[in-house]
């Protein structure tokens, strides 16, 4: 909610910020990457599962968000309340994000799953049309999230806080924390490892062959509904993995909807890159991380979600395939 | 509703009549509908005269080279068989004719005139109509609606003149069904007029497609495969429709495997492999060319026979 | 290919004989007959805010008045919202914005909270329509160029973005909202004017109206060119644009008039609440709105106002489960997609001005209704639906 005092000072400031813009252009810029970082990590689940199975899965939002809610009932048995943050010795903090990062994970992944299993699988086997796969994603979406709802009521989950935010070294005008490096670097590698998977193994092999040309996988020997199962799993993992660094974020971002919004701006950045497509989730959500941030930066703080949702309408009129072009099935090397 | 009363009911109309005319009065019948059917169109070229031609089309998908500069060309008022064997390029060739594929390079003229970068749909009112090989019926509306749909090609209603029903939609309207009825009779399915298109038998589903082209007033034709899967007797049935569709004043290009069929209905036969263009000539030429007979050579008996 | 063609499971041998009967008794009526028949109905809908029945009524919880408009109001909305995805076929999750749009424009030209002239009320409606399918233009022509799945999720963007401009544009007044939002003229015997926002009956009667005119013109839409190039489109879009439909520009069309009846409903909305703020447009009503459509079976006008009658009656009328509203319409939405996908009435559409004499002339029956479903049109998923034909 926007306070009247941030209404006059809206009046007195001009429209277009560009001060804000020059000074904090570093400091926006690593923290897009920050932001950019997790956008990728969902997004790649929206690739992956639009890649196989050409559907837009709406309900990986819930998905993601139910990793935000499995991490801060991680942080919550190890005894972790709201309120001031612990000095940990770091072995035992790096223990408790890895554990959460597990849990998450596998929270998040079994979502995807169930998701799969309960609700596409029987609409996949009466070979019903498009619109019903929408449409199911969408009431899928609207479940999962009033379960949430109903269970946690309408406020976000009160902020755990593992980590103290900590300067580590400069970039230009801008510094560099503890938390930025850890999300990012953490970020990439996720990428790294699920890249390989795809790329590199077996399982991968057969969700590319699905991808191009689900017939002939399937005559080659490729057991489709065991691809489609994978590629939702690692989505839902990915999506975890996403959650926890989130919350590490954001600690009070576990809120039944809060998934809507980051769901929605992982697929502009999934379109941006260009869907179906690994390498562009990553560079797509890296760059709408940075643009948003530039965005809020110029417009204001109130216009950060618009931004999102402008990036995707223009990638859509001027470059609908995105910046690296679609294909999960030719992602070879 | 009674029994008897819908056996009434359901026999009644103009099927129920024809079935009982004499073979005068069928015949008479059979003109009129032809009459109706036959287009008014405006022609640039003259009877006899190149209708479409294919100036050295090649069509590329990467590094694949499905049409290698393909050049004939269809006369007006003919019937021109196009085959070759599987994946020689023919389908290719009707999707470069109605815009789903643009050239790589090399022109189609419909009369003379380039279609460049024309709309698909645009082209369909330019005057090529076709049906596909894998059939694509708008398989929720009754067969007469999908006729209608075909006419609509020819229409100038839109938003405005149906919410406010302009004179002219309603001009359009009374035609439309008019012609729409008189193709289900010509191409002979009007007996389940009213059916879903989904649950039409298959060779009903192939003669809707037919009319559906039709409808478009089309200048030329395409028929892609429109005998795949039918028996020798059917087949005898759609060469009669193919003539009668011909001598209605249509051309008529025609995708065929079936031998028998191609040499049986065209005037004149053009022979792809691998995205070029083999032969071309009348059908006694076609069959006794050795270039073609190698082509074939190795394709089972019934495909060639 | 394990997926084969969709199974249809409402072929006929599933329906009751007796219901099949009755809809070709009705569809053998002469128009004429349907409407002596359809008028004493028509009547009585109009008549029961103060018929106010037992078991029906929602009081003492809910104005009964007010619910009725409330119902209406749905039903409105699911009728637009159905010439989008019904007829179309495209799903459009962003309606609540153009909704949303609608509100907001009778708002800030009869308020006297906004800054802008003021016009009367009833000038405000097709002012309304027109700046909502403005947006419709600017929101469907980049988007439907595209696959049907990137409309999707641009318009639930859309939904979205609508209410953040609510939220943080400061003419639009966020949070304080518009207050004494105009009502049509008239007033009551006492003074007081006719259309108050504590009394539904006037509001209930007029949306009625507004309905049967919007049935009217869509029924004349759907019987033309028009009518046949949605189903078309909705049927197979590569084989619609190759037999001479203009897609995109009648896609556009679709969603513009969907659009234009969102606004139209969202105004009425405003002037019946007279006030209007940020606080009434999330996506979560949008998804409803769809809700209504798919439950009662889209592509079916009567089908679709039956959805919205379920999904804005039953919360009113049961306030216990109000909470549970959209966990029950998203289980709905859910089974109904895997058992039942055209929802509780099937499509029906009839494409042809003269469809009734033509088959009356052709086979010597009354007029063919195409039934089943508006769901089993396109391709299925893994069937290569957006590829160009082969």
């Amino acid at each position: 909610m926007i306070s009247s005092a941030q209404y006059l000072a809206q009046d007195s400031e001009p429209w277009i910020n560009t001060d804000t813009f020059i000074n904090l252009f570093w400091a926006n810029t690593i923290g897009g990457l920050e932001y950019g970082s997790i956008y990728a990590l969902v997004a790649l689940g929206y690739t992956l599962v639009y890649g196989v199975l050409k559907l837009l899965n709406f309900a990986h939002s819930e998905v993601f968000i139910y990793g935000a809610y499995a991490t801060w009932f991680t942080f919550f048995l190890l005894g972790f309340r709201p309120g001031p943050t612990p000095e940990l010795p770091v072995g035992e903090l790096i223990a408790y994000l890895v554990l959460a990062v597990i849990v998450a994970m596998l929270v998040s992944g079994t979502t995807a799953l169930v998701l799969e299993r309960v609700a596409y699988r029987p609409l996949r086997n009466r070979g019903a049309p498009r619109l019903a796969f929408l449409i199911t994603a969408i009431g899928a979406s609207l479940i999962l999230q009033q379960i949430l709802f109903l269970w946690r009521g309408s406020n976000p989950e009160q902020a755990i806080r593992l980590l103290r935010p900590e300067t580590l070294f400069n970039v230009g005008s801008a510094s560099v924390q503890n938390l930025t490096v850890i999300i990012v670097v953490a970020s990439v590698l996720m990428w790294i490892v699920a890249d390989t998977f795809v790329n590199r193994t077996r399982f991968g092999r057969g969700i590319r062959a699905v991808a191009q040309d689900p017939d002939t996988a399937m005559l080659m020997g490729v057991n489709k509904e065991r691809i489609i199962m994978l590629t939702f799993v690692v989505g839902g993992l990915l999506a975890g993995a996403a959650a926890v660094f989130y919350m590490m974020k954001i600690p009070q971002g576990a809120q039944y909807n809060g998934g809507f919004l980051l769901g929605l701006k992982a697929f502009a950045a999934a379109v941006l890159g260009g869907i179906g497509n690994l390498r562009g989730a990553l560079l797509g959500g890296l760059l709408l991380g940075i643009i948003e941030n530039h965005g809020q930066a110029l417009f204001g703080g109130e216009w950060r979600d618009v931004v999102a949702f402008v990036v995707l309408v223009l990638v859509l009129m001027f470059r609908p395939t995105g910046i690296l072009g679609e294909s999960l099935g030719k992602a070879r090397v | 509703m009674s029994q008897k009363d819908q056996h009434r009911h359901i026999s009644g109309g103009i099927v129920a009549e024809v079935a009982q005319m004499t073979e005068a009065e069928r015949r008479e019948h059979e003109a009129e509908v032809a009459d109706v059917v036959a287009t008014d169109r405006e022609f640039a070229v003259g009877e006899g005269e190149t209708l479409l031609e294919m100036d050295n089309v090649t069509v590329r998908f990467g590094g694949l080279v499905a049409l290698d500069s393909v050049s004939f060309h269809i006369k007006r008022g003919e019937i021109l068989g196009l085959i070759g064997p599987n994946g020689a390029g023919k389908t290719t060739c009707f999707n470069a004719m109605t815009g789903v594929y643009r050239p790589t390079s090399g022109r189609v003229l419909l009369e003379g005139k380039p279609l460049g970068r024309t709309a698909k749909y645009r082209i369909t009112r330019k005057g090529i109509a076709r049906t596909f090989q894998n059939i694509r019926l708008f398989e929720e509306m009754t067969a007469l609606e999908n006729v209608v749909v075909g006419t609509d090609a020819r229409h100038k209603t839109s938003v405005l003149g149906a919410l406010l029903r302009l004179p002219r939609h309603f001009k359009e309207e009374k035609a439309a069904v008019e012609k729409a009825m008189a193709l289900l009779e010509f191409v002979g399915i009007a007996d389940r007029a009213g059916d879903k298109a989904k649950n039409l038998p298959y060779g009903y589903q192939r003669r809707l497609e037919i009319a559906r082209a039709l409808a478009t007033e089309p200048k030329l034709l395409c028929l892609d495969e429109p005998a795949a899967g039918f028996n020798p007797a059917e087949k005898d049935e759609l060469m009669e429709l193919i003539r009668k569709i011909r001598d209605d004043g249509f051309t008529v290009l025609l995708i065929e495997h079936d031998m028998r069929l191609v040499m049986g209905v065209t005037d004149r036969i053009v022979v792809l492999e691998f995205g070029k263009k083999i032969a071309e000539g009348k059908p006694e030429e076609i069959r006794n060319n050795k270039a073609v007979i190698a082509a074939y050579l190795g394709v089972p008996d019934d495909d060639v026979a | 290919m394990t997926t084969t063609k969709t199974p249809a499971p409402a072929k006929a041998p599933a329906e009751p004989p007796r219901r099949r009967s009755i809809s070709e008794w009705w569809n053998n009526l002469s128009r004429f007959q349907q409407w002596i028949i359809l008028l004493p109905l028509v009547a009585l809908i109009f008549a029961l805010p103060w018929l106010n029945p037992p078991l029906i009524t929602t009081e003492p919880g809910y104005d009964f008045s007010i619910a009725m408009f409330d119902v209406a109001r749905y039903c409105l909305i699911a009728i637009g919202l159905n010439v989008v995805v019904g007829q179309a076929g495209l799903l459009d999750l962003g309606y609540v914005g153009f909704f949303a749009i609608g509100a907001y424009v009778a708002a800030l030209f009869t308020s006297p909270d906004s800054t802008l002239w003021k016009i009367p009320y009833l000038a405000a409606i097709p002012l309304a329509m027109a700046i909502t399918m403005v947006f419709g233009v600017i929101l469907g022509s980049p988007t439907l160029r595209l696959r049907g799945d990137y409309l999707a999720i641009v318009t639930l963007g859309f939904g979205e973005m609508v209410r953040l401009f609510a939220d943080n544009v400061d003419a639009l007044r966020g949070n304080r909202g518009f207050s004494n939002i105009g009502a049509p003229p008239g007033t009551r015997e006492n003074g007081e004017p006719l259309f108050a926002n504590f009394d539904g009956k006037p509001w209930y009667v007029l949306c009625v109206a507004v309905i049967i005119v919007i049935l009217i013109l869509a029924g004349n839409l759907e019987r033309s060119r028009v009518g046949r190039a949605w189903v078309a489109i909705r049927d197979d879009e590569d084989a619609a644009e190759l037999m001479g439909v203009p897609t995109f520009r009648f896609k556009i069309w679709a969603f513009v008039i969907g659009a234009a009846i969102g606004g139209l409903s969202g105004a009425l909305y405003a002037g019946q609440q007279g006030f209007m703020n940020n606080q009434r447009f999330d996506v979560l009503t949008s998804v409803l709105f769809l809700a209504a459509v798919i439950l009662g079976g889209s592509g079916n006008k009567v089908g679709v106002m039956l959805g919205a009658f379920v999904v804005a009656y039953v919360p009113l009328r049961f306030l216990s489960i109000a909470e549970w509203k959209f966990m029950i319409f998203g289980v709905a939405l859910t089974i109904l997609m895997i058992f039942r996908p055209q929802g509780l009435l099937g499509a029906r559409q009839r494409l042809l001005t003269y469809g009734r004499q033509a088959y009356q002339r052709l086979v010597g029956r009354g007029e063919v209704v195409s039934s089943d479903t508006a769901m089993a049109g396109g391709k299925s998923l893994m069937n290569g639906g957006n590829g160009a034909p082969k």
